[in-house]
């Protein structure tokens, strides 16, 4: 046994998290919350040039990825990252590896569907319990939704989900999809809820009241230590997953697969939570970060399963 | 104890709810939350109808031109208000709950005749510059700073989340007149007319993206000594005796939307299917929910205790400390039970897909500053843990 990343798997993670440093700094976040969230193609290009998306042809397997969507989720990356990378590696959807096509994927859900970057896509998958269709990005009947939660994300809602499309994945094949989608999910809920902390911890060592840093204050003290202790329990779950995924751990898939998105879940809207309250009345605002990882966490959560569908579904297992 | 109203009590609510049937047809739609010329209109008229029938200043004592009613009165005339739909104290509620208290407990005679009639008319908004950026939670550290010049207080330095700044005609503004005495020893409390020269308001977004506060920039600002209440150096003292006011009512009005929220989100879950059944179908989503209503009747009953105990002793005592720890964080629950419960129509800020899902969503962000705004909960513990239980203090 040892279950702690390789040298290469730490290089690798410390490439991307360079390549999000420089290329998706807030600056440009904030730039593109401006624009509405629309994805610029160089921009896109630039990720898969990167390998983000061609990970798994190029050698690398699923404890890779993991490390890899952490480090996307710290930077706040947007875009359909997952859904792009599982239709290059699930579907050898043409041009998702190389970054030409941008494809979406959307989970026919209760109370809306909903379809994020709608207006960029080049395909869109639905999901569903049969499988997956793929369709044009323009073949649901949506409205746009005029002011998302999150603005990184923009969404058009769909108003009804029609038949159509092409069924490309059914059966134990969609089952192996979902589950990669939902493991990287949760491992960008672990880079969003360590990126939290680190905001919030950078913020506590500087900022001064009562003549001290408060982060010297216990309670700033204990707030910070609380969020590291469930992201560190949820990171374990997630690398766990994805080992398992990998076949080179001793537990069901599936069951650990759960475990890491309910925990990330939590742990991510948690830590955004928390960071913002450390923050003060500067964490109520737009301009300071802080919100903008309580934002991604909710809308996070609710891909492929929310922690409460998953603890469902572990609780049914039981 | 008794939990009973009195008669003269059930007689005030008769009246009230008599004159709420007769009046709120007739007041308009509430404007759009950014449209703050509109949604000042809406609240300074809502004012006029509340003096023109008696309702103004419903605490305030009588001599001051208020109504002088009992907590008790007040806590039904919330209740009412609320539960009919009447629009919320909105932007006058610096000048009713904070500045006016403040004005009629140490204001000169010639400063409330003139200032109480324009916030009881609705004339006149106030708001309330006391946060700087190096001064939050410890608001004595403040600096903003004020020279004396013949008749005049010249001000320099800045102001930040100053709530509706970018509406108001007046703002109780604490500045620093003595920069050498000890920190609680040298501020000064000062009415500021907005329109002085040389004060410029930037508004900020809040992470909902609504510009409710502004920094306020003081570039040597005028403001005649006139206009100082209390003694220079004694603002301080000044500030703290408007606390005295607060008489357990502060959140009434909240409770009854949480009580509202909780009661939708129910109805919500019953309509709501997720996998097959309703989301009340979901033992685990029924007993989040039955615990918040429970929490929230507790809460309800801790504010009647609060009231009841500022009647009969003048002040609130513990009940008023633990009172707002316990309601951010009942609101902090029902905000991720709502999100869980509405999944991906918790993404956006308006209703969706016909649902009544954007009150929740809003409701969910708004909860997020309930642990900030008027003293944080990491500050509001302090006072707890120190005052109330008499624990040895950190500073
Ligand atoms: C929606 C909203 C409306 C507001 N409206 C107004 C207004 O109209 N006028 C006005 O003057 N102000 C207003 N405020 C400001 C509010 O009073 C301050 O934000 C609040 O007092 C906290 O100060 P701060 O933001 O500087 O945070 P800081 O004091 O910097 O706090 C940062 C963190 O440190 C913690 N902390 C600080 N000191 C201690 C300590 N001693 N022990 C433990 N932890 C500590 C806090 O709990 C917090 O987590 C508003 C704020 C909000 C969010």
């Amino acid at each position: 046994m040892d279950f702690w990343p390789t040298d290469d798997q730490l290089a690798l993670q410390e490439g991307v998290r360079s390549f999000c440093q420089g290329r998706f700094p807030f600056d440009t976040l904030h730039e593109i919350e401006a624009a509405n969230g629309r994805i610029e193609r160089s921009a896109w290009k630039d990720i898969a040039d990167m390998g983000v998306f061609s990970l798994r042809n190029d050698g690398f397997g699923v404890s890779d990825a993991a490390l890899v969507f952490e480090e996307l989720g710290r930077a706040l990356v947007p875009g359909p990252l997952v859904a792009t990378y599982l239709a290059a590696t699930h579907l050898s959807e043409a041009g998702a590896a190389s970054g030409d096509t941008i494809v979406g994927l959307s989970e026919v859900a209760e109370p809306v569907t909903v379809i994020e970057h709608a207006d960029d896509l080049d395909v869109l998958l639905l999901l569903d319990s049969s499988g997956l269709r793929r369709m044009a990005p323009d073949a649901l009947p949506t409205d746009k939704v005029e002011r998302p939660v999150e603005p990184l994300t923009p969404l058009r809602v769909a108003h009804a989900v029609t038949a159509g499309g092409e069924l490309v994945l059914s059966g134990d094949a969609a089952r192996a999809l979902r589950l990669e989608g939902t493991l990287l999910t949760a491992a960008m809920q672990v880079g969003v809820a360590f990126a939290s902390i680190d905001l919030a911890v950078e913020y506590a060592k500087g900022r001064e009241q009562f003549g001290r840093p408060i982060g010297q204050f216990q309670a700033v003290k204990h707030m910070c230590a609380d969020m590291l202790t469930r992201a560190e329990v949820a990171r374990s779950a997630m690398y766990a997953a994805a080992v398992n995924l990998e076949g080179k751990g001793e537990d069901d898939a599936e069951h650990t697969v759960r475990v890491a998105k309910m925990l990330a879940g939590d742990a991510a809207i948690f830590c955004g939570k928390t960071g913002i309250q450390v923050h003060g009345g500067m964490g109520f605002t737009w301009e300071v970060n802080a919100q903008r990882y309580w934002k991604r966490a909710t809308v996070l959560d609710t891909h492929f399963g929310n922690s409460d569908d998953h603890a469902d579904a572990i609780a049914a297992a039981m | 104890m008794d939990l009973r109203y009195t008669d003269s009590e059930l007689a005030f609510r008769e009246e009230l709810r008599a004159w709420l049937r007769e009046v709120l047809p007739s007041v308009p739609p509430e404007p759009h939350r950014n449209d703050w010329e509109g949604r000042r209109a809406w609240d300074t008229g809502w004012q006029r109808m509340l003096f023109d029938a008696g309702y103004a200043g419903i605490n305030w004592p009588k001599e001051f031109g208020g109504r002088g009613a009992t907590p008790t009165e007040h806590l039904i005339f919330l209740e009412e208000t609320e539960r009919m739909r009447a629009p919320y104290v909105g932007m006058n509620f610096v000048g009713l709950l904070h500045a006016g208290p403040t004005l009629i407990a140490e204001a000169t005679d010639e400063q409330k005749a003139y200032h109480l009639p324009g916030i009881l008319k609705g004339e006149h908004v106030w708001c309330q510059g006391f946060s700087e950026p190096g001064a939050g939670s410890d608001l004595a550290s403040l600096r903003c700073r004020a020279f004396r010049d013949g008749d005049d207080y010249v001000i320099s330095g800045s102001k930040i989340w100053t709530s509706f700044g970018h509406t108001a005609d007046y703002c109780e503004m604490l500045v620093r007149t003595d920069p050498d005495a000890p920190k609680h020893k040298g501020i000064t409390w000062l009415i500021l007319p907005m329109k002085a020269a040389g004060i410029d308001i930037r508004p900020l977004r809040t992470m909902e993206g609504s510009t409710e506060f502004c920094e306020v920039y003081f570039d040597e600002v005028r403001v005649p000594v006139k206009n100082r209440v209390g003694d220079e150096n004694d603002g301080w003292r000044v500030t703290m005796v408007t606390l005295a006011f607060e008489r357990g009512t502060a959140f009434v009005s909240e409770m009854l939307q949480s009580m509202e929220l909780v009661r939708d989100l129910t109805d919500l879950a019953k309509k709501v299917t997720r996998h097959g059944s309703t989301a009340w179908e979901d033992a685990g989503l029924r007993r989040d929910l039955a615990h918040l209503s429970g929490e929230l009747d507790a809460l309800w009953a801790l504010t009647k205790r609060n009231i009841s105990e500022a009647q009969r002793k003048g002040l609130v005592g513990a009940g008023g400390n633990v009172f707002k720890v316990a309601y951010t964080d009942l609101r902090q629950k029902l905000g991720d039970i709502s999100m869980r419960l509405l999944d991906r129509a918790s993404l956006s800020l308006d209703d969706m897909s016909g649902l009544p899902t954007g009150k929740h969503v809003k409701g969910r962000i708004h909860a997020l500053s309930i642990g900030i705004a008027a003293g944080t909960s990491q500050v509001q513990k302090n006072i707890v843990s120190e005052r109330v239980l008499g624990l040895p203090k950190d500073r």
